[in-house]
Parts: structure tokens; C-alpha cells; sequence
């Protein structure tokens, strides 16, 4: 068992090489418990790591009650964001507990089935699951049937309606879901979909109990978290942090620069947070109040010499060529959003002007997409507005930053697909 | 007493993946729905009462004439 109070816990052992099934089953050595999993689940408070941090007892619960024969538990391992490296970390180090943590979901909701997903782009992740699922099968242990799937990597690929999408006909494109709470269905089986660092913790929960994972973190936000953080630092970073440390304690954990300029939290539709107020404890209930969010424990570290704005432009632009142009306002409105940003960032006569449709153009585009997507680069823009406030007034007089001439960038951002080129199944 | 009151209130809602931004709706129903700068249309989320005839009606021209079937009416129920 490890230690209620220690770190690492989902990357426990972790060497860069993945735990054969026999070294796994050595290192998480299982500890009796009382009550039923579930129980475990509930009480633990453990909050889906994939992004929206929501808690993953009641979304199984969902799934739990529903009357079938044939659901399907599904482990997001897509890994959409650019900045983001935790699931292909912890894939490298324990794919066998995400694993345990979706057979533990699997029988919590009654499912024959899990489908592994993770992007064929990332081979390494891919090897390591098969490797892993072929160790599993050889052991001809009775339980859920264990698949591998590879959708091409896409952006919007790992949103979960995309991802149901996929399973179901081979599509990565978003579905319209009217009502929520929505069922999303594989033929008529309803599916339950967590991402895999959330089913890692599963998979600790199932063996060492709530009071186990909650005895790190805090009361509100119990637990341990995989963060990447990327920019400024010497070289891109995945920890495995208690949620609460100060945000500040993380970036000096990381090598970071600790008197940045900014960080982005979340991924590239999350939101910039100011560095003056890095010692913030990280976590939802500490965040969420002064409008940032955890999301998918990105972390990417601006620093002094960097420009906000040219960063965000990079990254709107980047985002409105993922849009999977199935809704007018997401395909229109954020190309539009990011050509807004260019003339914020370039020496334009048309800035004023521009600043003002972008703040126009967020309210317009909000919450009309069939998914979350163009919802992300809204909240990315808006915090960006409120954030680098001061450097937009001076480029709005058309005094350019020192960062925004550099040519210097912090935030990874893809190269750019012709649309012809994107891959969609 | 006596008297069914229609309670509640209903909203009306696209489905942005088959709508095609063609805006029928707009002229069908112009107090509920106007158009953004791409033709794409942008309707109220806050539930109209019921009891608005002409709104109730004039969405119900929209969900019919629309030539995608992208949009719909629901029901939302008094929260009282
Ligand atoms: C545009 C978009 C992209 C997403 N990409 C991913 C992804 O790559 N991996 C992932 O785990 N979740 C992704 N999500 C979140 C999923 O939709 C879903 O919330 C998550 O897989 C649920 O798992 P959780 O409850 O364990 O967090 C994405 C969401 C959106 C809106
Ligand atoms: S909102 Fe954008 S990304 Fe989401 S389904 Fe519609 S077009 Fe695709
Ligand atoms: S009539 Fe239908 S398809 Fe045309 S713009 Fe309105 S909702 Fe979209």
C-alpha cells in the first residue's frame, strides 16, 4: 500500500518504462477494504481530471441506473491538448491501473465492454496499452472484454460526444445533445466516459478506499492531480501535485519561471490567470472564484518578456482551424475571433475597431456550438481581455510590446493543417 | 377555479449541425430569433410563457418551415 500521505500515487514507480502486469500487482499490492466500490467512489469526492472536473460518482451513477445489457465504459486517453503530456506519462508508467480503474467502472455501472481510446498518433501510448491489454488477455481473467481504439488526433477528437461519435460509426465529429444531463450511446448501449488519469485514481480508490485519497489534497477538492507545465520552464514537466499546493510551490517543483507574467490553466480553452496571484492554492474551489479553472492540469508559464495577446492569437488560431465545422457560429465565429486578434497584434489602423467586435463577437458566439469547443476559445479570449489589459490599451495606441516584437513564444501550438488535410475518420 | 391556466413556459432551440444559416426562421418568427453577422440564428434562451399565443404560434411556423428540421420546441415547467 503506499503511504495515505505520500506522492506519487497514480505515477507510483514511475521510471519511464511501463510496469509489466506482474511488477503493477507487486507495486499496488491490494489492501482489504469494507463497503462496496461505489460507496468508495461517492465518498472519496473524486472529480473527473479530463477537463470539466465533474464528479465521476455521479456520472457513473447516471449510467449505473440505466436498464441495459449492453454499455460500454470508455477511457479518453486522446490527449487533445497540445500542452498537455499527463495521460501519455502515466501510459508510459501504469497503463495497468487505468485499466484496473476502468474494470472497477466497468462493474460500478454494469458494462461487458471497455473501449481504450487513445489517439493512433501518439505510437509510444499506443504500444504500452496494447502491450498491457495483451498481458491482461493472456491471463484469461473472467471480467469486461478489453479493446483498443485509435481515432486520428483531432482537437475536438476527445470531446466525448466526438469520441461516443467515433465508437459508434467512425466519426471524430461532436454530436447535438439538446438535454443534459445527455446519454451518450454506443448502438443503444449507454456509455460512461472518463478520462484516463480519472481511472487511474479509480483504480487507487478501488484498492485503498476514500479515506486513502482523500487523506491528500483538500476537503473540497480531495486528492492528487497530474499538472503539465510547459512554457517557461527549462524543459516541459508532468508532477503529480496534492490539490491545494499553491500554485507557486508547483512552478518552483517544475524548474518554472516563478515571477511570471501570466499562466494559462487549463488547456488552450482555459483561461490566463495574472502571475501576481500565483500563490493561490491550486484547486477548483480556490480558482473557479477568481475565474480560472484547473482543467485538464495544464499549466503554461508566461513569462515577463512574453505578450499575452500574441499568444492568445496563436492559440485562437490554431483553435478555429480545429473547429469541425458542423455549426455557422463555431466555423465562422472563430476565425473571425482570431483575425480580430491579429489586428490587435499588428500594427493595425483598424485595432480599435477590432477590439471592440472581439468583445461583440465573444458574446455572439457563446454557447451556440453543438459542443464546448467554441466555448473555450471565448473563455480563453475574455480572460486574455481582462488579464493583459494594460498591454491591449498600448497596442491599441500602437505602442507594441517588447514581447509582441520578439518573435519569441511560449504556448506549443501545432502547425496549422489545411483544412483539406484534416482527418475526421 | 375552474379555469385551466396554461402554465409555464416553452423555449425554442436549433440544432447548430443541421442548421444551414439560410434564416427562414428569422422572418418566420421575428420576435424570437434574429440573425448573426454569418446568417446563423441566435434565439432567446429565456423561456416565453405559454400563455404568449402568438409567440407559442409563430415558433411552431418556424419549427415547420424550417428546411433542415434543426429546430424545436420544449416545454419548460413552472418553477413554481
Ligand atoms: C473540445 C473538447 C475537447 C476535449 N478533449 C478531451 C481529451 O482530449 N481528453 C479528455 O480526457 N477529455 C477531453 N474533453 C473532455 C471530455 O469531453 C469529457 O468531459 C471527459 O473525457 C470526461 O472525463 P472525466 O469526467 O474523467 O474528466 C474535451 C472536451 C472538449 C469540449
Ligand atoms: S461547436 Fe465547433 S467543434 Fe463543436 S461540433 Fe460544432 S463545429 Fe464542431
Ligand atoms: S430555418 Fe432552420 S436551417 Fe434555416 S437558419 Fe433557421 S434553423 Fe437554420
Amino acid at each position: 500500500m503506499i503511504a495515505p500521505n505520500s506522492l506519487p500515487r497514480v505515477l507510483h514507480e514511475a521510471s519511464g518504462r511501463p510496469l509489466s502486469l506482474a511488477q503493477h500487482e507487486e507495486a499496488f499490492a491490494s489492501a482489504p477494504r469494507s463497503g462496496s466500490l461505489f460507496e468508495h467512489l461517492e465518498a472519496s469526492g473524486l472529480t473527473g481530471r479530463g477537463g470539466a472536473a465533474f464528479p465521476t460518482a455521479r456520472k457513473a451513477k447516471l449510467i449505473r441506473e440505466q436498464r441495459s445489457h449492453n454499455k460500454f465504459m470508455v477511457v479518453n486517453a486522446m490527449e487533445g491538448e497540445p500542452s498537455s503530456h499527463k495521460d501519455r506519462t502515466l501510459l508510459s508508467a501504469n497503463p495497468h491501473l487505468v485499466l484496473d480503474g476502468a474494470e472497477f467502472l466497468a462493474s460500478v455501472i454494469g458494462a461487458k465492454n471497455i473501449a481504450v481510446c487513445v489517439s493512433r498518433d501518439n505510437p509510444a501510448a499506443v504500444n504500452h496499452l496494447k502491450r498491457a491489454i495483451h498481458e491482461r488477455e493472456r491471463r484469461s481473467l473472467r471480467g469486461p472484454k478489453l479493446e483498443l481504439h485509435t481515432p486520428p488526433w483531432r482537437y475536438v477528437a476527445g470531446e466525448e460526444s466526438a469520441l461516443v461519435h467515433w465508437l459508434d460509426d467512425n466519426e471524430s465529429l461532436p454530436q447535438y445533445r439538446p438535454l443534459r444531463p445527455h446519454i451518450l450511446r454506443i448502438g443503444h448501449g449507454p456509455v460512461l466516459v472518463d478520462n484516463a488519469e480519472t481511472c487511474a485514481h479509480v483504480g487507487l480508490i478501488g484498492r485503498f478506499g476514500s479515506d486513502w485519497f482523500r487523506s491528500v489534497g483538500t476537503s473540497a477538492n480531495p486528492g492528487s492531480t497530474l499538472v503539465s507545465v510547459s512554457g517557461a520552464v527549462e524543459r516541459p514537466t508532468v508532477l503529480e501535485v496534492a490539490l491545494g499546493t499553491p500554485l507557486r510551490s508547483i512552478l518552483e517543483a517544475a524548474g518554472a519561471d516563478t515571477t511570471p507574467q501570466a499562466v494559462l490553466l487549463g488547456g488552450y480553452g482555459g483561461t490566463w490567470f495574472d502571475g501576481s496571484r500565483i500563490d493561490v492554492p491550486y484547486a477548483s474551489d480556490t480558482l473557479q472564484p477568481l475565474g480560472a479553472t484547473t482543467g485538464a492540469g495544464i499549466i503554461v508559464v508566461l513569462p515577463r518578456n512574453g505578450c499575452g495577446i500574441v499568444e492568445t492569437q496563436r492559440i485562437a488560431k490554431w483553435m478555429a482551424n480545429e473547429s469541425a465545422r458542423q455549426c455557422g457560429p463555431c466555423a465562422f465565429g472563430l476565425p473571425a475571433i482570431a483575425e480580430d486578434l491579429v489586428h490587435l497584434t499588428t500594427n493595425s489602423r483598424d485595432a480599435q475597431a477590432a477590439y471592440q467586435r472581439l468583445v461583440e463577437r465573444c458574446g455572439v458566439i457563446e454557447g451556440r456550438g453543438a459542443c464546448r469547443h467554441p466555448d473555450g476559445v471565448v473563455r480563453l479570449v475574455r480572460t486574455a481581455l481582462d488579464v493583459f489589459a494594460t498591454d491591449i490599451e498600448s497596442h491599441l495606441r500602437g505602442d507594441h510590446c517588447a514581447g509582441s516584437r520578439s518573435g519569441q513564444y511560449f504556448a506549443s501550438v501545432p502547425s496549422i493543417e489545411r483544412e483539406e488535410e484534416l482527418v475526421w475518420e | 377555479m375552474g379555469i385551466r391556466r396554461r402554465s409555464g413556459g416553452f423555449v425554442l432551440s436549433v440544432n447548430p449541425i443541421l442548421c444551414d444559416g439560410f434564416g427562414h426562421c428569422a422572418e418566420l418568427a421575428p420576435d424570437l430569433v434574429h440573425l448573426d453577422e454569418w446568417g446563423y440564428p441566435i434565439i432567446t434562451t429565456i423561456p416565453v410563457p405559454l400563455s404568449n399565443l402568438a409567440a407559442l404560434e409563430s415558433a411552431r411556423y418556424a419549427v415547420r418551415g424550417c428546411p433542415r428540421q434543426a429546430l424545436r420546441i420544449d416545454r419548460i415547467s413552472d418553477p413554481s
